[in-house]
C-alpha cells in the first residue's frame, strides 16, 4: 500500500516525462510518487483497448532514432540516463517517409533515417535552394539547442536567410510543426532545431508493439528503482505557503506533503491547481490553441495489399501557402499527417496482426468542447469521411473505387475533447501553452515544470524534459 | 584501498553509466571527456553513483578533480581510505 504522506518529491502525472524524472530521482534513493488522475500510464502517448483491439494514441513513431554507435544524440542520453539498453526499446525503423505538397501531393520530397536521401530529394526538386539548404543544415547542427537560457529567434527568419522558395520553406516547416509546434504560423528557432534533428538528421522508429513497450519499460525501470505511483489519484489543489508548495490535496480529498513537487501536467494547468496564500508573481500563462483529429482505420489486411506498403508517414498539404494555425471551422483538412504503423522495417518474420491507417488533422478545440453529444457524435463521423477522403489524395490510387472501406474492419477518432478527457490539457492542446518555460520555475519556490510545458519535444524530448529537471532543479542541489 | 582500486571503481561507474563506450583502452593521464562521449550529465552521474555506492561526497567546486583517471585517483582514494577509517 502507498499510503505515505510525505515524499522527497512528489510528481504530478504519469506521462513520459513525469516516469522519466521519477526513475532519475528514485535511482539516485529520494523517496518518490507519482500521482496520476487517470488508470493508465502514458499521458498524451498512451494506448486504450476498444473492441478487443489495443490502440495507440499520440506516438506515430519515436523521433529522434539514431543507430547503435552513433553517441551524443538525445535518444543515447536518455537511454544512458535512464540506464536503459537500447534493445529493451526494440525499435524498428521507418521505411520511409514523405512531404507531399500540391492539390495531389505533387511536389514530394522522400525522407529516410539516412540524411543523404532528404539531401537528395531536395537537391533533385529545388536545385536553385540546395546550397541555402545545406547551410541551414549547418546552422541546426551547429546551434545549441539544450541550452536552459538561449534567447528566442523566430524561425521563419532564420530560414528565409538560406530557404528563398516559399513551397521548399513550408514543406520543411511542415512535419516540424505537426510533430511538436505549440505556436501558430512560426516557431521559435531552438525548437526548430530540435525538430527538424529529431525528424531528418535523426529519424523515425516504433517498438513492434507500439507506445507500450516504451512505457512498460519506464514502469519496470521506476518500479525497481523504488519509485511509488497512485493510479486514479490525481492532485486537485496546490496548497500555498510562504511562497512554497506545502501540501498537496488529492482528488479523494487526502492531503500530502513533499519538499520538491514536480508537475508534468503542463503550465497553465498546474497554475490552476494553485490556491495561494498571497497574490502571486507569475504572469498567467495562455493555454495553447494548436489541438488535433485523428482518425483510426483498422483493415484487414496489409496496407502494401491496397498499394499503400511504401510510406511510413506522408505530412501533406494541398494548398500553395502551408497554415499551421487553429482552423476557424471544426477541422482543416487542407493539411495532415497520414501515419501507416505497419510499414516500419520489422524484419522479414514479424508483420502487424491488421492494417492500421492513421491521419491526424488540425483542429479547434472551441468548434467541439460545447457540443451535445448527438451532434458531437454526427460530426465526427462526417469529418472522420472528409479526413480520409482528404489523405487518400496523397497516397498511391486504390485498386479500385471503395477498396477501402470494403477491407475496414474497425474505425475510432479522437477530437480534442478527447484530448481534454483523458490528459487534462486544457483546450486539447497537445503541445501545451506557445510560451514554453526552459528553466521550469514556478511561482512557487520548491515547484518545476517538466514536459511538454517545458519545452523539450516529442516523446524523447518528454523523457529528457523530466530528466532535465530533476537533474537541475533536485539532484544537482542534493 | 590504492589508487589502482579506486581507478576500478570508477572505471565500474563508467561502464554502468555508459555501456555502449569501450573503456578497455583507457589512458589513465587523458581527460576521460578527450576519450569517451562523456556530457556534464554523465558527470553528475559518476558523482552521484559515488555517493549512492560508497558515500563519498564530490563537491560540485571539485568536479573538475574527476577529469582523468589519474586525477580521480588521487582525488578520492584518500576519501575512501578517510571513510574505511572512520567505519
Amino acid at each position: 500500500m502507498n499510503t505515505r504522506s510525505h515524499y522527497d518529491v512528489a510528481i504530478i502525472g504519469a506521462g513520459m516525462s513525469g516516469l522519466a524524472a521519477g526513475i532519475r530521482l528514485a535511482h539516485f534513493g529520494k523517496r518518490v510518487c507519482i500521482f496520476e488522475r487517470h488508470n493508465t500510464v502514458g499521458g498524451l502517448n498512451s494506448f486504450y483497448s476498444l473492441g478487443g483491439r489495443k490502440f495507440d494514441v499520440g506516438l506515430h513513431a519515436m523521433t529522434n532514432y539514431v543507430r547503435p554507435g552513433i553517441k551524443g544524440t538525445p535518444l543515447g542520453k536518455l537511454l544512458r540516463q535512464l540506464r536503459i539498453d537500447r534493445d529493451e526499446f526494440a525499435l524498428c525503423e521507418q521505411k520511409q517517409s514523405r512531404i507531399a505538397f500540391g492539390p495531389r501531393g505533387e511536389t514530394s520530397l522522400r525522407f529516410t533515417n539516412d540524411f543523404a536521401v532528404f539531401e537528395s530529394e531536395v537537391a533533385a526538386r529545388f536545385p536553385a535552394q540546395i546550397d541555402g539548404f545545406l547551410r541551414l543544415t549547418a546552422a541546426v547542427r551547429a546551434f545549441d539547442d539544450v541550452a536552459l537560457d538561449a534567447t528566442p529567434v523566430s524561425a521563419r527568419q532564420v530560414v528565409r536567410q538560406h530557404i528563398t522558395d516559399p513551397l521548399l520553406e513550408g514543406m520543411l516547416f511542415c512535419p516540424l510543426m505537426y510533430y511538436g509546434s505549440a505556436t501558430e504560423h512560426d516557431m521559435e528557432f531552438g525548437q526548430f532545431v530540435i525538430m527538424f534533428k529529431a525528424l531528418f538528421l535523426e529519424g523515425f522508429a516504433r517498438p513492434f508493439d507500439g507506445v507500450r513497450v516504451i512505457l512498460r519499460v519506464l514502469l519496470e525501470k521506476y518500479r525497481a528503482a523504488g519509485g511509488e505511483r497512485r493510479m486514479k489519484c490525481g492532485v486537485r489543489q496546490i496548497v500555498a505557503r510562504d511562497g512554497r508548495a506545502a501540501v498537496l490535496v488529492l482528488d479523494s480529498g487526502e492531503e500530502i506533503s513533499a519538499d520538491e513537487v514536480i508537475s508534468s501536467i503542463g503550465a497553465p494547468e498546474t497554475a490552476r491547481l494553485i490556491q495561494a496564500d498571497a497574490p502571486g508573481s507569475q504572469a498567467p500563462v495562455t493555454p495553447g490553441r494548436l489541438s488535433f483529429v485523428e482518425t483510426i482505420t483498422i483493415l484487414d489486411r496489409q496496407p502494401a495489399a491496397l498499394g499503400w506498403g511504401g510510406d511510413t508517414i506522408v505530412f501533406f498539404n494541398d494548398s500553395a501557402r502551408f497554415d499551421y494555425a487553429c482552423p476557424a471551422g471544426q477541422v482543416d483538412p487542407r493539411s495532415g499527417v497520414i501515419c501507416i504503423p505497419n510499414n516500419f522495417d520489422y524484419g522479414p518474420e514479424l508483420r502487424l496482426a491488421e492494417g492500421i491507417f492513421r491521419c491526424t488533422c488540425l483542429a479547434s478545440y472551441e468548434r467541439w468542447a460545447h457540443l451535445p453529444d448527438e451532434a458531437y457524435h454526427a460530426d465526427k463521423r462526417r469529418w472522420y469521411e472528409a479526413l480520409q477522403q482528404s489523405a487518400q489524395r496523397f497516397l498511391p490510387a486504390l485498386p479500385e473505387p471503395g477498396a477501402l472501406a470494403r477491407a475496414t474492419v474497425a474505425t475510432d477518432m479522437f477530437t480534442p475533447r478527447t484530448i481534454t478527457k483523458f490528459t487534462g490539457h486544457l483546450g486539447g492542446a497537445i503541445y501545451g501553452a506557445a510560451e514554453k518555460n526552459r528553466q521550469g520555475r514556478t511561482g512557487l519556490a520548491n515547484l518545476y515544470l517538466c514536459g511538454t510545458d517545458q519545452g523539450f519535444l516529442g516523446i524523447v524530448g518528454a523523457m529528457l524534459s523530466g530528466i532535465s529537471m530533476a537533474n537541475y532543479h533536485i539532484l544537482q542541489k542534493s | 584501498m590504492t589508487k589502482d582500486e579506486c581507478k576500478k571503481v570508477v572505471i565500474d561507474i563508467i561502464a554502468d553509466i555508459a555501456p555502449d563506450e569501450d573503456l578497455s583502452t583507457l589512458k589513465p593521464e587523458v581527460r576521460l571527456r578527450d576519450q569517451l562521449q562523456l556530457d556534464s550529465m554523465d558527470f553528475l552521474d559518476i558523482v552521484m553513483e559515488l555517493r549512492k555506492r560508497h558515500g563519498i561526497e564530490v563537491p560540485e567546486a571539485d568536479y573538475i578533480q574527476l577529469a582523468s583517471l589519474d586525477s580521480c585517483a588521487n582525488y578520492l582514494t584518500p576519501k575512501f581510505n578517510a571513510l574505511s577509517a572512520k567505519s
